[in-house]
């Protein structure tokens, strides 16, 4: 049903588009509002809410002790799960994750892990048998577009929002002391998406733009400019001109949502 | 588990197994190798050993996931339990299903998808040994694979990773390199569109050897298109005239 609007739809996006405007008024590198919310949930070692627009994402981090890697035994570890609860969207369905949910986790996790920006090394416990795990569960409570950007800065800022609880080693076990320390960060993600609808980039796209467009692309820079993750997704293409021309924008916008955190 | 190596590029500029930085592994394509498959290739790229298989364009099932208007493309990336170091379950890992998803839309902008109103068209790639730029490879089979089924196509796609080891922009990353190096940029191209059709990227590239890579791996593309066309010309030259 709806993909019948949306293609209905196309005609008048791609319009404004090639004017330089789109249906919501936006300019073609304009976000839509951003709002960000820490410490949300009381529960959870570090939580954040984030609003893009109607888009809603909640991010809750939990840490428990658990086993380290073997390549890496001085190291902690870092899993991100994204969970499309079906009361966010009509399209979103109960059941294990589909493709879609775990390429968002796969893509929020690598603008973390490829960035380093935990410092992993500090939350080794015992070389080689026992590490602190870093679980961030991306939760999406409403889906109006650009979950993958939505979702790597409520991460982001449930992750500074974490605090790591104070312990000590007795008899093998990990006792649990009183009082809190914040993670260790050392760098700020931030995740830029553009969709490619006849030919242009726009950012930030809404869900009919979503739906309409040709192809997608999700550029992560960490503070010093530098890329650290890249995914595309749709069944369009880019061209190599394009690639280029949406790095360098990509790289100004992931600046000024940085500023929209605190640290 | 193999230990890392101090160097990825040695006093001479060579490489772990002796390539130079732009340099291609050798790579072997071999078109129509599966005889139930509607269209099947192989590809061993170094120690890479890839199969691909297309079955269809066939009715769909489940029925209900049809389309009225075009057909449905299908793709499962699957690596086999003795493909690495050590043994991988044959269940399909997170890592498996997001390969799957990006595999099948780099190859998508290529067919054309509304010639096969409600059916399906299923792309089955079994990884037999790996070594690094296997979803690479994977895109190479099995876009002949799709040809070798007589699937209507704008381009052949062909695909290529690029990287940054040892502060080095180098081609075709194998397993090590990748692992230890500090970038990975994995691309796929349909070279007569000049169109982009999968992009990815982990580790950190500044933008000028973000830049550099994406060019690279473009070139590499560039330099694999002519061989997989000879692949698929080469199962049609050798058919034998059959006597009457």
């Amino acid at each position: 049903m709806s993909s019948v609007i949306v293609r209905l739809k196309r005609k008048q996006i791609a319009q404004l588009i090639a004017k330089g405007k789109r249906l919501d008024g936006r300019g073609l590198t304009d976000y839509r509002e951003t709002k960000v919310e820490q410490g949300v949930i009381e529960s959870a070692e570090g939580s954040a809410r984030v609003l893009l627009g109607k888009t809603e994402v909640l991010v809750g981090t939990k840490i428990e002790a658990g086993k380290p890697f073997p390549d890496t035994p001085n190291e902690g570890v870092l899993t991100v799960n994204a969970e499309l609860v079906p009361l966010a969207s009509p399209t979103f369905e109960p059941g294990p994750p589909d493709e879609n949910s775990i390429e968002l986790a796969r893509v929020v996790d690598r603008g973390i892990r490829e960035s380093k920006t935990i410092d992993f090394g500090s939350l080794c416990i015992e070389p080689g048998k026992k590490v602190f795990v870093v679980f961030v569960d991306v939760y999406v409570l409403n889906y109006d577009g650009n979950l993958i950007d939505a979702s790597a800065l409520a991460a982001l800022a449930a992750l500074l929002n974490t605090k790591m609880f104070n312990y000590e080693i007795e008899e093998d076990k990990v006792k649990i002391k009183p009082g809190y320390t914040p993670l260790p960060l050392t760098k700020h993600p931030i995740a830029v998406t553009f969709a490619k609808i006849n030919d242009k980039l726009v950012v930030d796209p809404g869900l009919e733009e979503e739906q309409t467009m040709d192809a997608r692309l999700t550029m992560t820079f960490d503070d010093e400019g530098n890329i650290c993750a890249i995914q595309k997704g749709g069944t369009g293409y880019f061209t190599p001109k394009q690639v280029l021309e949406a790095a360098k924008i990509a790289k100004e916008k992931a600046e000024e949502i940085r500023k929209k955190l605190k640290w | 588990m193999s230990k890392k190596p101090e160097k990825l590029i040695d006093k001479k500029g060579l490489r772990l197994d002796g390539r130079k930085p732009g340099e291609l592994r050798s790579i072997e394509i071999e078109v129509g190798v599966l005889p139930n498959a509607d269209g099947s290739a192989y590809i061993r790229q170094g120690k890479n050993k890839i199969l691909a298989a297309v079955y269809g364009p066939r009715e769909l099932h489940p029925k209900h996931l049809a389309l009225p208007d075009r057909t449905v493309l299908r793709c499962r990336y699957h690596m086999a339990p003795f493909s690495v170091q050590e043994r991988k379950s044959p269940a399909p890992s997170r890592r498996d299903i997001e390969l799957s998803k990006v595999i099948r839309e780099a190859l998508e902008p290529s067919v054309f998808l509304e010639y096969y109103p409600r059916t399906g068209i299923d792309i089955y790639i079994e990884v037999l040994e790996a070594d690094g730029g296997t979803r690479c490879a994977s895109i190479t089979a099995a876009s002949l694979a799709l040809a070798d089924a007589g699937i209507p196509m704008q381009d052949l796609v062909v695909a290529c990773a690029a990287g940054k080891v040892d502060d080095t922009i180098v081609l075709d990353l194998m397993d090590t390199e990748d692992k230890v190096g500090e970038a990975d940029v994995p691309v796929a191209l349909m070279p007569n569109l000049n169109a982009i059709t999968l992009l990815q990227m982990d580790g950190i590239l500044s933008l000028e050897e973000f830049e550099k890579a994406v060019n690279l791996a473009l070139e590499g593309c560039r330099k694999i298109y002519p061989m997989q066309k000879e692949a698929l010309k080469a199962k049609y030259v050798n058919v034998k005239e059959v006597e009457e």
